[in-house]
């Protein structure tokens, strides 16, 4: 199959001393540690951006920082290429790796090591999964905020790589706004300790510069994570409507309206068909559109900002209100929901988009993309986190017909440009990799790209970590792996 | 040194162009918005200043995205105008310094995020960092340089936004800040819990923030400066407040339940909505130490347990005045004399973490003692090659933060 998005020349000569470099490893780890077998490491070529995969020279999955910071270090000496690697459930290529590069996967590192209620704070590994801090500390009545829809085997490591959101971040935020410290791997080997359980850390918020940076500044290692108490109950209610243009409608007069609720989801006819086929969760299939609005608190607190969503929904002819009657039925209301990535792979190849655009502009973006889809002779089903504008539409295609994924990659492109041009960005929670790497200058200038190298290259001079990923191949100004030549007007990192 | 020359650009351009020209001439600008911080910070160490008090102006403000734009330069006052008129207001409540500094002029918004200036709310609400969406900034070569914009969500490359946060005009020159707004609650009440002692207190506030209430704002006042707030009306010692917002039926039901835990810890009574805004603004800017003196005051941030044992360990061996607020973590410290820079520092480090600003001292003592904590070796190194990557000739508001940075 062809391929649009292009990686890296492999490099020749770390390639050809692979059984040298396998060796070296091998000292520096554990038994059981490294996977270097070739049916072993094919289940690391790729992460859930499927129609990309490369196989690693070799993977390593350390039980320590200390044995990270060794492979690093070994990594940085040696110009070897590093991918990080939580769970693999990148959705843009985040952790697919390269034929030069060692994987270092966090999955051993999955303890949690400090719960501290009073502080509210949590201490874990990197390899902690995202739903795991909330199983631990349910029966004390808290829960960890952001909840990506891969919560079940997405890891926390992975979760700060990509600065992870999910639907209940539009009251609680995302994982930037929830993550309070980490012990950072550097690309020398050095171990640094940002932040801890304090509600801020001195000095430049290097956190919120490594929160999102896509395994490109270090490798995280543990993280101190906020937690939240719970709220008393919770109740989604599906609000269905004759068009996606007036739920779009419906959303933006919600939040101008100063009504906050913890999560308003959107889904369209064909999204709702799939997911009601796979969670047989009742949502209605007479609609065009469907809102999952839901609200928490105490029953007095639900009722009363229920009645003013109601009374907004009614304004824009909303058909259907179904409430859930019990726990049972909230639960299958948000299990459709978040199986909505994997009921559509039942039917379909696909790929997920995840631009962002400003509230206003919601109802405007689902009509041009209906029209970019229309034009490529595609189907699109769109589920997504209404309340933030940050939209999820899944272009179905089949991966055996490489002209029509050719079709599909060049019509994600095309929405992903238009949530641009409609004031927004091109991801809101997915992260760039190498999906959306090439579509950074329709967001950003030259001088706008270049500083952000130069940022990187501060942390990782000879761009030995995930190197393929987030900035456009060319015009890194001869900042390469094995290159130790800083962009333009920066000074060579110290 | 105080700057004697000051540019006052009206244009980004203009920006660009005064910044573009020290860095030919081998000059550093000092750079201030309104300069009601000027006096927090190591003191300036550049001949000329770069005033952003001319590039103002809310550039895009639709209520209804919950978004607003604006040049650096805009007033804080125009800004939080503009939100009330739609009912809607920055929700970390950024603090005035200027009771607490003795200072005159104008807050920015600008200014607001450079120094990512957060109140009372932060506990529930985020930083300053957390509300900042998108930049403009000029980079301390001349280039214009934007990162973020002006959505909720946004992972698109390096998130150079939070960087800018609080890094006092030392890596680039904001000209646009674009950042999230929200709908003022409809009804805000304090519960005042009085006659806890510092310990007692901090426990009731983390059993506070265990309970399903939602508290936005927690604040424990001692004996010693309980006087101080509320025009002396907060009767029966120290007083542990905590703060509920939202919709009022909702508020109403949060309410009694928190002041059905809170009675069995200590005396409670409520305040309204009025009394309640009032002391909550009180708080945030640190009233009780707006003394007039130059007394020295540090700001601490540390783990919400350990701010009473740090308070409690000073005492032993220094003399020193107290309150807190972040449920505890947030320590408001006026020492009697002498900063006492390594004691604070040390027990800082001994009960767990943290740091301490000093946001209040004379120019001599800010030239001499860390205001900003001091940075382990190898962050230190990371510190600095940051700088260089924007301000490889060190043009921006040289020194302001580390000495020789």
């Amino acid at each position: 199959m062809s391929e649009l998005i292009a990686f890296q020349q492999p490099d020749q000569a770390v390639i050809e001393r692979r059984p040298a470099i396998i060796a070296d490893l091998a000292e520096l780890l554990p038994e059981g540690c490294l996977i270097t077998e070739e049916r072993e490491l094919v289940p690391f070529d790729t992460d859930a951006f499927v129609s990309y995969r490369r196989m690693p020279l070799a993977v390593v999955l350390p039980e320590t920082t200390a044995q990270v910071a060794a492979v690093l270090k070994y990594c940085n000496d040696n110009a070897i290429p590093v991918i990080p690697r939580g769970a693999g459930t990148s959705l843009s290529g985040g952790a697919i790796p390269q034929e030069d590069a060692v994987v270092i996967g966090v999955s051993k590192m999955n303890r949690i090591l400090e719960v501290d209620l009073p502080n509210r704070a949590a201490i874990v590994q990197a390899g902690v999964t995202n739903i795991s801090i909330s199983q631990a500390v349910d029966a004390d009545g808290f829960f960890y905020a952001p909840d990506p829809s891969s919560q079940l085997a997405c890891t926390i490591g992975g979760n700060i790589g990509m600065n992870s959101g999910g639907a209940h971040c539009l009251k609680y935020g995302v994982t930037t706004n929830n993550l309070m410290g980490v012990k950072m791997v550097m690309f020398d080997g050095s171990i640094v300790e940002i932040g801890g359980k304090a509600l801020d850390a001195a000095g430049y918020d290097l956190l919120g510069l490594i929160c999102g940076s896509e395994g490109q500044l270090g490798i995280v290692t543990e993280a101190t994570v906020r937690l939240i108490a719970k709220p008393e109950g919770a109740r989604p209610v599906l609000f269905g409507f004759e068009s996606s243009v007036a739920a779009g409608a419906c959303v933006t007069d919600i939040i101008g309206a100063g009504i906050i609720p913890v999560a308003i989801e959107f889904m369209d006819k064909p999204a709702i068909e799939i997911c009601e086929a796979f969670a047989q969760a009742g949502y209605p299939m007479d609609v065009e559109a469907l809102l999952i609005v839901e609200v928490e608190g105490s029953e007095a607190e639900m009722d009363a900002m229920l009645e003013r969503i109601i009374e907004i929904a009614r304004k824009h002819g909303v058909k259907t209100i179904k409430e859930s009657q019990s726990a049972t039925e909230a639960a299958l209301i948000w299990k459709g929901r978040k199986s909505a990535f994997g009921a559509t792979g039942r039917i379909a190849d696909y790929i997920c988009m995840d631009g962002t655009v400003p509230l206003g502009q919601l109802s405007h973006v689902l009509e041009k993309t209906s029209e970019i889809i229309d034009r490529y002779g595609l189907r699109v089903a769109n589920v997504f986190h209404a309340g933030d504008g940050n939209m999820h539409p899944l272009i179905l295609f089949d991966a055996n017909d490489p002209e029509e994924s050719l079709k599909a990659e060049m019509a994600g492109n095309d929405i992903l440009k238009l949530c641009v041009d409609a004031g927004g960005c091109l991801t809101g929670e997915h992260g760039v990799g190498i999906e959306k790497r090439d579509l950074m200058r329709h967001q950003y200038s030259d001088v706008d790209l270049a500083q952000q190298m130069r940022v990187r290259a501060a942390f990782d001079p000879k761009w030995i970590l995930n190197p393929s990923k987030v900035f456009p191949l060319d015009g890194r100004n001869g900042s390469q792996p094995g290159n130790q030549t800083v962009p333009e007007t920066g000074k060579t990192a110290a | 040194m105080s700057a004697v020359d000051i540019q006052y650009p009206e244009t980004e351009d203009d920006v660009a162009r005064i910044v573009a020209d020290a860095k030919a001439s081998n000059l550093s600008v000092e750079v201030r918005g309104g300069g009601t911080r000027l006096g927090l910070g190591r003191p300036s160490q550049s001949a000329s200043a770069l005033s952003l008090a001319k590039l103002t102006g809310i550039t895009n403000y639709d209520p209804s995205e919950l978004v607003m734009a604006a040049r650096a330069g805009t007033p804080l006052a125009e800004i939080e105008s503009a939100l009330a008129e739609n009912n809607q207001m920055l929700t970390f409540e950024p603090m005035d310094h200027r009771p607490l500094l003795g200072a005159t002029g104008e807050p920015t918004i600008g200014g607001v995020f450079a120094a990512n200036v957060s109140g009372p709310r932060r506990i529930s609400a985020g930083a300053a960092r957390d509300n900042l969406l998108g930049v403009r900034f000029v980079n301390g070569t001349g280039e214009i340089v934007k990162s973020g914009g002006r959505v909720m969500k946004n992972v698109t490359g390096l998130d150079l936004v939070k960087l800018m946060a609080g890094s006092w005009g030392t890596l680039g020159v904001m000209s646009e800040v674009t950042f999230k707004v929200l709908p003022r609650p409809e009804t805000a009440v304090t519960i005042v819990v009085s006659g806890l002692n510092d310990a007692e207190a901090a426990e009731a506030m983390a059993a506070a923030l265990a309970m399903s209430v939602e508290v936005s704002g927690a604040a424990h006042l001692p004996e010693s400066v309980i006087h101080k707030f509320a025009g002396g009306s907060l009767k029966g010692g120290p007083a542990t407040v905590l703060r509920l917002e939202g919709l009022t039926p909702s508020v109403d039901v949060r309410s009694e339940r928190l002041v059905a835990e809170m009675a069995r810890r200590g005396t409670v009574s409520v305040l309204e909505a009025q009394a309640s805004q009032d002391l909550w603004r009180e708080i945030r800017d640190v009233i009780p130490f707006a003394d007039g003196t130059m007394k020295p005051v540090w700001r601490v941030s540390v783990a919400p347990s350990a701010g009473h044992q740090l308070v409690a360990a000073l005492r032993l061996k220094t003399g020193v005045d107290a309150f807190y607020d972040w449920q505890g973590g947030l320590v408001w410290l006026r020492m009697e004399a002498d900063p006492e820079a390594d004691l604070v520092r040390q027990y800082i480090k001994v009960l767990g973490g943290g740091h301490a600003t000093l946001i209040r001292a004379d120019a001599a003592t800010r030239a001499s003692v860390p205001v900003f904590e001091p940075q382990p070796k190898p962050l230190e190194a990371l510190a600095r090659r940051i700088k260089d990557q924007f301000d490889p000739a060190g043009v921006l508001n040289p020194g302001r933060m580390t000495a020789g940075m």
